[in-house]
């Protein structure tokens, strides 16, 4: 049974809009990730994207490239990434995690294999970057069988009839991709993103996460004025990469979402400020 | 009579693919949810355009006044003689400009772009003759073009890269991945997602999301479609055999596909065994890979068992491919193409024999198709033919087959 209806209804209740932060499984280096997800758990990140690396990464901009490039170096392979959910789970039950990746990868563990395994490790949530709703029927029956989640994503592209197709297979939440270009692309402007959010929103009651760009505080804040979520993977991912090892990776992850979190806290406390 | 292109763009022949794309259990769109629009918006035009006098009327013209066509068919006599069996007769798609069939398949899309008001092409390009082609309609119709390359390639065919260059194409070095062919496509995939408003993506090949296998092997079966009316002209007869090199299989999909219903044509796809089927070191995704998804489609490829895409190798820089497009896959699995290996040896030998018997300097893809032709030949009645698509000329391994002699240029 995935988490992440649970973790929306109470950030609901409080106001707060999540946090959502992305690491490659496995970069930098196989031992780092599990702490990595720990500490990003314990700053407040409320759900966690974990990237299953592939060698042909085309939605991807290169700091994410060279991450799947470093894991694939180490070896990680789909069986690892769900090692590192199972180890992950032993000491955090709550925060739940996105396995985020390919479908070749996937095809290849099966899709039934994977849907068993992933709910056995705690896994809450599946986003397969090209697999749009129109390839995704068996895995589809696979993860709703093992109570899993599946993710979709809706670009400034899609059009409002395939909008409302979307929202009726997605499940947890709703991604939307802030910009026209792959992940880590130049700063986005977030200025006329209510609309498309609004409209998206008649066509479901599933919270809208917002990624692609958002790489800081100050980015976070003006998506979270109109998300329900916000998703940072580039920026973190690009930091991480200059950690000599495991502790650095900690202490980077960490010192990265802390005030991030506590500048979309703060601006939370103000809107609920005004409103009461 | 229909034109040349209305004959092109009809679809008597095979109900595939299906709306949605599919070949069978191949084929599909598996892509980011960014480019679903742009490929709806592809679908409608190509659907739109097709059907458009005015638009068949320019491709017609450019297809006889600007590439030349048709290609004639030629019968190898020496090579005949030396394969003892068979009549061999090959389609001349090597004396196109450019060097190869990649031209057929550049003025339609470019056409298409024109038509949609893109102002923009971009392509990928491994051995650089699809870069070639695109760069070449891009220059006449006044669009910008972006080429994109790996870096591995660049260095090994750098007279291609200044032909894109002095033909006003931008070529780009793709540093990721193996820095080849696939990392070129998933280069260019990238600049599309980036760039949907104003640009149009010219895939090189029958591979990536629908409907780019239909359109690609729509444009190119006006080789089979000539071919086949040569055929009857010529000899009076359909060929026994068609054979043809196949990377993601362009050529041999348009020489295939107009003869799909003729059942007793025999169809055999060549693909690059390199140094052997039985090592790591080939291309050959459909004898020796096995279904899954890359580049935007659902097909054989080749990849480890944690599903991440291999390196391939072939001694031709054009059929350096871990994937195939989806419409082979599913001629395998259905029986009705047959798909071998022709290692770098066997094509070079055929290289050098054609070269010595015919006065044809062929390309290395083009080389593994002769070589298998040869062998087939040989296992033939003199009154039966085998056709083959000598999909491009040899100018540009000059220097790699001088090299492999260990003659300095």
């Amino acid at each position: 049974m995935s988490r992440i209806p649970a973790v929306f209804d109470a950030l609901k209740q409080s106001g707060r809009t999540a946090l959502i932060p992305y690491v490659t499984a496995g970069d930098p280096g196989v031992e780092a990730t599990v702490p990595v997800l720990l500490a990003m758990a314990e700053q407040g990140a409320d759900i966690l994207e974990l990237g299953i690396p592939f060698s042909d990464p085309m939605a991807d901009g290169p700091v994410i490239q060279k991450a799947c490039e470093r894991a694939l170096e180490c070896g990680v392979d789909l069986s690892q990434v769900l090692a590192m959910v199972r180890e992950f789970r032993e000491q955090n039950q709550d925060t739940p995690i996105v396995l985020m990746g390919y479908m070749n990868p996937i095809e290849r563990y099966g899709a039934q294999r994977l849907a068993k395994d992933a709910q056995a490790a705690g896994v809450d949530a599946l986003l397969i970057v090209d697999l749009p709703p129109e390839e995704a029927g068996v895995l589809r029956q696979e993860l709703a069988a093992a109570e899993l989640d599946e993710i979709f994503l809706v670009a400034p592209t899609t059009t409002d009839a395939r909008c409302a197709v979307i929202a009726e297979k997605a499940s947890g939440f709703i991604y939307y991709v802030a910009l026209k270009g792959v992940t880590g692309a130049g700063h986005a402007d977030y200025s006329g993103l209510a609309e498309p959010i609004n409209q998206l929103r008649r066509h479901t009651d599933l919270p809208i996460g917002v990624g692609f760009g958002i790489s800081d505080a100050a980015s976070a804040c003006e998506v979270a004025a109109v998300a329900d979520a916000v998703v940072i993977g580039t920026s973190l991912v690009d930091q991480l990469s200059q950690a000599s090892d495991k502790a650095q990776a900690v202490a980077i992850a960490a010192q990265f979402i802390a005030p991030i979190r506590a500048a979309l806290d703060e601006q939370s406390q103000l809107k609920t400020a005004a409103s009461g | 009579m229909a034109t040349p292109a209305e004959q092109l763009f009809s679809h008597p022949l095979t109900d595939f693919p299906d709306a949605q794309g599919h070949f069978g259990d191949f084929g599909g769109t598996y892509v980011a949810e960014t480019l679903m629009a742009s490929l709806e918006e592809l679908r409608t035009a190509y659907e739109r355009w097709r059907q458009d006098p005015e638009f068949i009327a320019r491709f017609d013209a450019d297809l006889s006044r600007y590439v030349g066509r048709p290609s004639p068919l030629y019968f190898a006599r020496r090579l005949t003689e030396h394969a003892g069996g068979a009549r061999i007769v090959l389609k001349r798609e090597d004396l196109n400009p450019t060097g190869a069939h990649k031209i057929n398949n550049t003025v339609g899309p470019a056409l298409l772009a024109h038509h949609m008001g893109k102002k923009r092409v971009i392509a990928e390009t491994g051995a650089g003759q699809h870069g070639v082609a695109s760069a070449t309609v891009a220059a006449r119709l006044g669009m910008e073009c972006v080429v994109y390359m790996g870096a591995v390639d660049v260095q090994r065919q750098a007279i291609n890269v200044y032909r894109m260059r002095l033909l006003g194409a931008e070529v780009h070095a793709v540093d990721s991945g193996s820095k080849t062919l696939k990392d070129a496509l998933n280069e260019a995939l990238r600049d599309w997602v980036t760039n949907v408003d104003n640009t149009f993506y010219i895939i090189g090949t029958v591979a990536g999301p629908h409907p780019y296998p239909m359109m690609v092997r729509d444009f190119n079966s006006v080789i089979g479609r000539e071919a086949r009316r040569q055929m009857i002209a010529d000899y009076d007869t359909l060929p026994d055999a068609l054979v043809a090199c196949v990377g993601g299989g362009s050529n041999a999909m348009g020489l295939f596909y107009p003869f799909i219903p003729d059942e007793g044509v025999a169809m055999y796809g060549v693909e690059a065994a390199g140094d052997g089927i039985d090592t790591d070191q080939h291309a050959a995704s459909l004898c020796a890979g096995r279904p899954g998804v890359l580049h935007g489609c659902r097909t054989y490829l080749l990849d480890d068992d944690g599903g991440q895409i291999t390196e391939t190798h072939s001694v031709s820089a054009g059929l350096d491919y871990p994937g195939v497009g989806p419409e082979h896959s599913w001629l395998k699995d259905t029986g009705r193409a047959q798909y071998v290996g022709i290692s770098d040896k066997e094509a070079l030998d055929a290289f050098h024999l054609l070269c010595r018997l015919e006065g044809i300097v062929p390309a290395l893809e083009s080389s593994h198709a002769v070589a298998y032709a040869i062998k087939l030949a040989a296992t033939m009645r003199p009154d039966q033919t085998v056709l083959v698509n000598l999909s491009g000329r040899g100018d540009k391994d000059v220097h790699t087959v001088a090299t492999l002699e260990g003659i300095e240029l």
